[in-house]
């Protein structure tokens, strides 16, 4: 190939990042049925029940327990199998939660404006003050233990992150020229609310609303891990994570190893999901 | 019969930190059925205010402090909301000057044209506001195959057509274009500046064209106002105005813009800038730069006079009354 004025061809060459937004969805999406899949083929999948004993403490992997065993002589594969339905169920719900208070008050805030706004603002911005998971355990100790305490303890703490990030964007593109173009064409409060300012701001809300999945995840590992989360035996990646920890030194890396590995894998689905979301869900972009 | 549009001593005040920012001040016109009004002035001279205000869509911290808008004899200051966002698109609509941002960049051409027909009157089928819709674009020259398309295939001048089109798609008795040819090239702004003719005369149009190009009101405008510091310095027919300025502001604006016919006459800068309008001079708020000022000037506000077809309002002919 020729260069051109010196610049290499393999430069001029080069693709742009046309189409590559698509494989990173469809990368994340995999990865998350994937493990979806595995959580309704749990009890069918999984060689031994996750709560009992069913051998000899802390036995490295093996073709008979190919993740090893862990402290308490339970299998870590089928606990593994298992603990994604607690993930999963509890990241969805807090976030699930968190989302829809956070953007509803969000839109209103931003889009009345005045005292409500002011009000609103500093309510949120007081909770956002807090250090999450502090507040997370404070309010998950308040409510005792359980999945849908939890759920509810980490949604709280959330909330003021989709409130900033959805009144931040209206306040920007209530000043967009469409939006005030609408209105001298006698579009509907409503309208414009949903139509002009939200439609325009959910590309936003996928992303925050994906690398928040992957964040509650840990929250609620960090949680489980503090014992504040789903009492044992239920199997739970948190709980396995931390209890691997004081086997770590000894050596028995495995109790530690798959659980951490599977948390990776449903955070990076999410986080890869929502990033090629963000640019498929743009018109602009899409064309490109 | 009322004048279609009657403005009288509207005040329009921005209350900023800094204090109140008189955007417009007791601003006087009226304006007949199918005549068009070219509003011009400097940046900042209140004139896009003043369109706004008609629409009683000033952007807050703005206010609408006094004044009356009459619309066919009714005050538009006194309509409800709810009426007024009626009104907005079916009786007064308005064409922006950025028509790469004046469209939802997430619908397609049709909603645009789909929603604007469905807000306005509910029982319009889609099928029928989609053919409408297509009609419509043939005649802004638009193909009507491109109804799906987003805002973004479409270049500069084919958004304005679009804009053009939702404005005058309820056919309302008053449109508003501020500046709707200023980021548009020479070439597109003439095709855009001749749809607008040709659907002026075809509709019976009456336009309010803000502009701070003098060439482009000549061209389209009978009347012209001309606007300095929040008030109307000299408003009149435009051959009148152009062919013997009274104002010596109307004077420096024509003098200040290239004439091809005359192109030994230089252009003219009006020296020094706009007056702070939060503390405006005292006085005529001209005569800071005024060439022709003298002891009044600084003293009283002039208040408008008829001259012939004119009002003018400046000292210097005070004086032919006494």
């Amino acid at each position: 190939m020729k260069s051109l004025s010196g610049i290499p061809a393999r430069l001029l060459l080069r693709k742009g990042p046309k189409g590559a937004e698509v494989y990173l969805a469809i990368a994340g999406a995999v990865l998350l049925v994937v493990v979806v899949t595995l959580t309704f083929l749990a009890p069918y999948i999984a060689p031994y029940n996750p709560i009992v004993e069913i051998g000899p403490a802390l036995q490295p992997p093996s073709s008979q327990y190919p993740m090893g065993t862990d402290h308490l002589g339970r299998d870590v594969y089928s606990r593994v199998l298992y603990g994604a339905i607690v993930a999963l169920e509890v990241s969805a719900i807090s976030v699930l939660l968190s989302s829809t208070v956070g953007t509803v008050l969000g839109l209103f805030s931003g889009y009345s404006g005045g005292k409500m706004d002011r009000v609103f603002s500093m309510v949120m911005d007081s909770v956002y003050a807090f250090p999450g998971l502090i507040l997370a355990i404070a309010i998950a100790a308040m409510m005792g233990p359980g999945l849908v305490n939890m759920s509810i303890a980490i949604a709280v703490v959330y909330i003021p992150t989709y409130f900033r990030m959805i009144r931040g964007q209206v306040l920007q593109t209530r000043e967009q020229l469409y939006v005030e173009a609408a209105r001298a064409l006698g579009a509907k409060n409503s309208t414009i609310l949903f139509r002009y300012i939200f439609a325009n701001i959910i590309p936003s809300l996928v992303v925050v609303l994906s690398l928040n999945v992957a964040d509650a995840i840990l929250t609620e590992a960090g949680m489980s891990y503090l014992g504040l989360g789903i009492p044992p035996p239920t199997p739970d990646w948190g709980f396995d994570l931390s209890k691997g920890k004081s086997y770590l030194p000894g050596g028995y890396w495995w109790m530690i190893t798959f659980p951490g590995i599977m948390i990776l894998i449903v955070v990076l689905g999410f986080s890869l999901l929502g990033e090629g979301l963000n640019e498929i869900l743009n018109p602009r972009l899409r064309e490109r | 019969m009322p004048p279609l549009l009657d403005v009288q001593e509207l005040t329009v005040e921005y209350f900023t930190l800094k204090g109140q920012v008189k955007a417009v001040t007791g601003v006087n016109f009226s304006l007949e059925r199918g005549a068009t009004l070219g509003l011009v002035g400097e940046s900042a001279c209140g004139k896009s205010t003043l369109g706004f205000s008609i629409l009683r869509l000033v952007p807050p911290p703005g206010r609408i402090v006094a004044g009356k808008i009459d619309l066919e004899g009714v005050n538009l200051l006194n309509v409800p909301l709810e009426a007024m966002r009626r009104i907005r698109g079916s009786q007064v609509s308005m064409i922006f000057q950025d028509p790469m941002t004046s469209l939802n960049p997430l619908m397609r051409i049709r909603d645009h044209f789909v929603e604007l027909f469905q807000t306005h009157d509910p029982s319009i089928k889609r099928e029928e506001a989609v053919s409408r819709t297509i009609k419509l674009l043939d005649s802004l020259g638009i193909g009507g195959d491109r109804i799906d398309d987003y805002p973004h295939q479409f270049s500069g001048g084919m958004r304005q057509r679009v804009m053009i089109g939702l404005a005058l798609a309820l056919e309302p008795k008053l449109v508003i274009a501020d500046e709707p040819t200023t980021s548009l090239d020479v070439i597109v702004e003439a095709q855009v500046l001749e749809l607008l003719k040709q659907l002026r005369e075809k509709h019976r149009l009456t336009l309010i064209l803000i502009t701070h190009n003098i060439g482009i009101v000549a061209e389209m405008a009978d009347l012209v106002a001309v606007m300095y510091a929040g008030q109307i310095a000299e408003i009149g027919p435009t051959e009148d105005m152009y062919g013997d300025p009274l104002h010596p502001y109307t004077k420096g604006l024509l003098e200040s813009a290239p004439n091809v016919l005359h192109p030994e006459h230089s252009m003219r800068p009006i020296p020094g800038t706009p007056p702070d309008l939060v503390s405006p001079p005292s006085g005529c708020k001209f005569h800071p730069r005024c060439p022709k000022v003298f002891e009044p000037c600084p003293l009283r506000e002039p208040l408008p006079i008829h001259q012939g077809s004119r009002l003018v309002a400046c000292h210097l002919y005070d004086q032919v009354d006494h």
